[in-house]
């Protein structure tokens, strides 16, 4: 009777033991990892530098302030750009299209798209003058792979809402990548869906690439 | 009153419906399901964009350019305060009772103490502009947007909206001569003023878009939707169809 008591409680200490040892080593697992590479910040963190940094660049440079959309386009590409998921965005417009493109013609759609997107965005900066960006607190779980960052531009008129979409990724310099941007209540990847696979329909993929291509070279003359 | 307004509303939908009906319908492969009328909307969007940027626009580019922008900023805070009224009355309607008396003290601490809302003195206190319309009530309590519609002058639209449009007129202080009486030149000026606030988003429109058109449908149907749930819509299920379809879904 005893041995078979003292047996069970062997049992159930090694097991406790076992799971002790078990996430003991995971937690040294852990920091070894953590102390590797810098631990990624908070998505509303990220955003908040991002938008912050963008702000600060464009208030203390009086060409912007006057509008000039190409040097803010060079400023959202140096600064921005590298914060996007430009692949995602691009595929995630296109729709059932993108996986009938060849690879040269993808390539040739995530380039005029990132044009496009970036003439966009610089053309909204521009009108920037003393606006305040007021960016939500948002706890990522762990395990979330995907957030929404919720910010608001406060000015003269009505605040101005303005969303990301941002994803984990483990190369990015922060740990999150955008993929999806909402300006009032508009989630611009959605809105240009419509349009792709209307030009798609009619032109094919090779005619979007044109359109997207003219559309670029229009703005660009019109800036100069 | 009542009976007549909704008399009036009843037959304008009539003859909405009949002339939407007969002509640029969107039928075949190509057509959009939420713009059934795309042929027809397309039409007067043409029509309303050649009336913008032959008149519309540059009366409001000199009004923006010209007008001092004390008096810029003075016309739509009066503006701002008619469309509260508006906006206590929906907020109302959609139960909505922090918002409703935030509008409502809005319009009473501006219309006296901001001088007929020449000053947004309720701002400044930190009363908050929870701007609704008889459209977002109507989708708030479950109505459908409907079809997409451009309207002649207004823009973009749909059929719910449009419904709504006659119970805002009824309301709104400039557009309703039994509660006060402004001549056309205010509403003249309330379009001037609103198409001036729009400057800058219409260039960006030009520039971001390959059809005009659908980007604008596809901008005001998704804001429209976001406005009815003030900024906080459910996520639709739009699955990213450049992926390819996992073997487990349906």
């Amino acid at each position: 009777m005893a041995c078979i008591q003292s047996s069970i409680f062997d049992l159930r200490r090694r097991q406790w033991l076992g799971r002790f040892g078990a996430w003991s080593l995971g937690a040294c697992l852990g920091v070894v990892g953590e102390v590797s590479w810098a631990a990624p910040e908070e998505p509303d963190v990220f955003i908040r530098r991002l938008t912050t940094e963008l702000m600060d660049i464009v208030k203390a440079d009086k060409s912007i302030l006057t509008g000039d959309v190409t040097k803010i386009s060079v400023l959202v590409d140096q600064r921005v750009m590298p914060h996007v998921n430009f692949q995602r965005m691009t595929s995630s417009a296109v729709g059932p299209g993108w996986r009938q493109a060849t690879p040269e013609q993808q390539k040739r759609l995530q380039e005029e798209f990132k044009l496009l997107l970036i003439r966009t965005y610089a053309g909204a900066v521009s009108q920037l003058n003393d606006q305040v960006i007021a960016v939500k607190p948002v706890r990522a779980a762990a395990d979330d792979k995907e957030v929404v960052v919720r910010t608001e531009v406060r000015g003269k008129g009505d605040p101005i809402q303005l969303d990301y979409r941002v994803e984990r990724a483990a190369d990015a310099p922060s740990g999150w990548r955008i993929y999806n941007l909402n300006v009032m209540g508009i989630w611009l990847v959605e809105n240009y869906r419509s349009q792709f696979a209307q030009e798609i329909n009619a032109k094919g993929v090779d005619g979007l690439i044109v359109s997207l291509t003219e559309r670029n070279k229009a703005n660009a003359r019109a800036s100069k | 009153m009542t009976r007549q307004l909704f008399s009036r509303l009843a037959y304008g939908l009539l003859v909405l419906g009949a002339v939407l009906s007969m002509t640029g319908c969107a039928t075949g492969p190509q057509s959009n399901p939420v713009d059934p009328f795309e042929p027809m909307n397309r039409g007067v969007f043409r029509f309303n964009e050649s009336l913008d940027d032959n008149v519309l626009k540059p009366v409001a580019s000199g009004y923006r350019d010209y007008t001092p922008s004390l008096v810029q900023t003075g016309v739509r805070n009066v503006f701002n305060n008619f469309s509260d009224v508006s906006a206590t009355l929906n907020n109302g309607l959609q139960l909505k009772g922090r918002q409703a008396a935030s509008s409502l003290m809005r319009v009473v601490v501006n219309s006296t103490l901001g001088v007929y809302g020449i000053f947004d003195v309720a701002s400044a206190i930190h009363l908050e502009r929870y701007p609704e319309d008889f459209g977002q009530t109507l989708g708030y309590w479950g109505v459908g947007s409907g079809p997409y519609v451009v309207l002649p002058v207004l823009g973009p639209s749909s059929v719910r909206d449009t419904a709504g449009l006659p119970v805002d007129w009824h309301v709104d202080p400039v557009s309703n001569a039994r509660i006060a009486s402004f001549g056309p030149e205010t509403q003249i000026l309330r379009v001037v003023d609103k198409r001036a606030s729009y400057l800058a988003a219409g260039n960006i429109l030009n520039e971001a878009s390959i059809d005009k058109y659908a980007f604008l449908r596809d901008a005001y149907l998704q804001r429209r939707r976001s406005q009815i749930y003030d900024g906080n819509p459910p996520t639709e299920d739009l699955p990213d169809q450049s992926l390819a379809p996992s073997s487990s879904s349906k």
